[in-house]
């Protein structure tokens, strides 16, 4: 086991603009198991190689709800919780999951497209018209998304702007105390407990209906489950994609031509998702932390019973034993096996719909908006959130 | 896939569809007895004819591409991905 390394700690100071954290190459070719020490003083073990990467995902014996123990290894001052479906293992995972899955499958996430692409071109049409320079942060990269997730759940979108607010609080554990990010979830947990009440006045067919119906009727899930997966769902299912298509925004316009390419080519969108997915040099690590339940040998370490794991898909994605020149943007690349997504059980229940919403949001811009649009101000200017497993802009202002 | 002959009791053919497949791992966390990674980072089933087993029919529904076709090789009724 190497022990040079025994300081080392992580997450790693987050580098300026778009640069990507040095450190995750060096790991990769040196030490692809290798200890580090964590915020909260706990040490875990850091798994930088993609085949390791998906093998922690995906086998069994890393396990979500042993890291959710009182004891366990922590990243920081709070995690999803035991209740939620980050914090299960299967099958208790498995019952939870099979919920919701089939309103998340190709397929169904097919038919929100058309909705999704008014939405857009409405949003659209606000940026158009808007004094410039434009935040398309705020007028779009996070609107769309939380009008998504909010109609396919039945909330209300004039509520948008207090669930955000307190979403962010929740996601950005780094800059809030845990007093503060508790208090934002019980407001988010009470507001969630009021629509639901509403529906067991008023049955829904919503995503949201659907769950209290699996409650009532079916048993299938208790009372704070259903309220902890409405909150997963409801958070997750916003901040994730709005920090993911701004990031891509923000790459593809600083990327010299890669906005002319999608202008000329707006066939590549879909393999420049996939590829901006990959790419984003804004995920610090895109996994929660896993804990062994027996002892395991990984890249050639020995990770013991009860030690902490994180699998970095950041780093992953950029594996040179999977991806041809990983360090470049290539939105035509075919063989795009990224791990963006998660692999294994907790592979993103949303992949679909963020998938099509992120097309959905570079169609828009390359019909909408023309060549000419840049980002208005330098990097120096921009402000960033940095938190434990991503980093994400604050506004993106752009003039065209 | 092959024809699914009458006959066969207890067993079930499994199949992924391996274009719609997106290399999500949800079917090899869930049941990796039944499922394994090719080089293109696509699932394979380990056997296309296996005893019925729960599992399979778990990582079918769970795959968000519905590409795990499962059979039952007695009635040639397909179990998953629902219609």
């Amino acid at each position: 086991m190497p022990t040079q390394s025994e300081q080392l700690t992580f997450p790693f100071a987050a580098p300026s603009g778009a640069e990507f954290p040095p450190e995750f190459a060096r790991l990769r070719d040196e030490e692809p198991v290798t200890r580090v020490v964590l915020p909260t003083g706990d040490q875990a073990w850091l798994v930088t190689r993609y085949a390791d990467v998906r093998k922690v995902l995906s086998d069994a014996r890393f396990s979500r709800a042993a890291a959710e123990a009182p004891d366990a290894p922590r990243l920081g001052k709070t995690s999803p919780g035991p209740q939620t479906i980050l914090g299960m293992d299967p099958p208790e995972h498995t019952r939870l999951r099979r919920l919701v899955s089939q309103a998340f499958t190709a397929r169904r996430i097919e038919e929100l497209r058309p909705r999704t692409e008014q939405l857009a071109n409405e949003l659209m049409h606000a940026v158009g018209v808007a004094p410039r320079p434009v935040d398309l942060m705020a007028t779009y990269a996070l609107v769309l998304p939380i009008k998504v997730i909010f109609e396919l759940l039945g909330v209300p979108y004039e509520d948008g702007d207090r669930l955000h607010s307190w979403t962010d609080v929740i996601f950005s554990l780094g800059g809030y105390s845990a007093e503060e990010v508790a208090e934002a979830r019980g407001k988010l947990r009470d507001y969630l407990g009021e629509m639901i009440a509403e529906r067991r006045r008023e049955p829904t067919d919503d995503l949201l209906g659907v769950l209290v119906t699996a409650r009532d009727e079916g048993q299938k899930l208790d009372e704070s489950e259903l309220v902890e997966f409405a909150l997963i769902l409801l958070t997750v299912g916003h901040m994730s994609t709005a920090s993911t298509l701004t990031s891509s925004l923000y790459t593809l316009l600083r990327q010299p031509g890669a906005l002319a390419r999608l202008h000329e080519s707006p066939e590549l969108v879909p393999s420049a998702v996939e590829e901006l997915l990959r790419y984003n040099p804004f995920a610090l690590t895109g996994t929660q932390l896993r804990v062994a339940l027996t002892d395991v040998e990984l890249g050639g370490a020995t990770i013991a019973a009860g030690d902490g794991v994180i699998a970095t898909v950041a780093a992953a994605n950029r594996d040179a034993a999977v991806f041809d020149r990983p360090d470049e943007l290539d939105l035509g690349r075919e063989d795009n096996p990224h791990l963006a997504f998660g692999y294994g059980v907790h592979h993103c229940l949303g992949a679909q719909l963020a998938r099509m919403e992120l097309q959905v949001a570079l169609t828009t811009v390359i019909r909408r908006l023309p060549p000419t649009l840049h980002i208005a101000v330098p990097d120096e200017w921009l402000n960033w959130k940095v938190g434990l497993t991503a980093r994400s802009l604050v506004s993106l202002p752009v003039d065209w | 896939m092959s024809a699914t002959p009458a006959g066969d009791p207890g067993r079930w053919s499994v199949a992924v569809r391996h274009a719609a497949c997106r290399g999500s791992g949800v079917c090899v966390g869930l049941a990796p007895e039944h499922f394994d990674v090719d080089d293109s980072g696509r699932s394979r089933p380990r056997a296309d004819t296996i005893d019925a087993d729960e599992a399979v029919l778990d990582a079918a529904h769970a795959c968000p591409l519905e590409a795990i076709v499962v059979t039952d090789r007695a009635t040639g009724r397909q179990l998953a991905p629902p219609d």
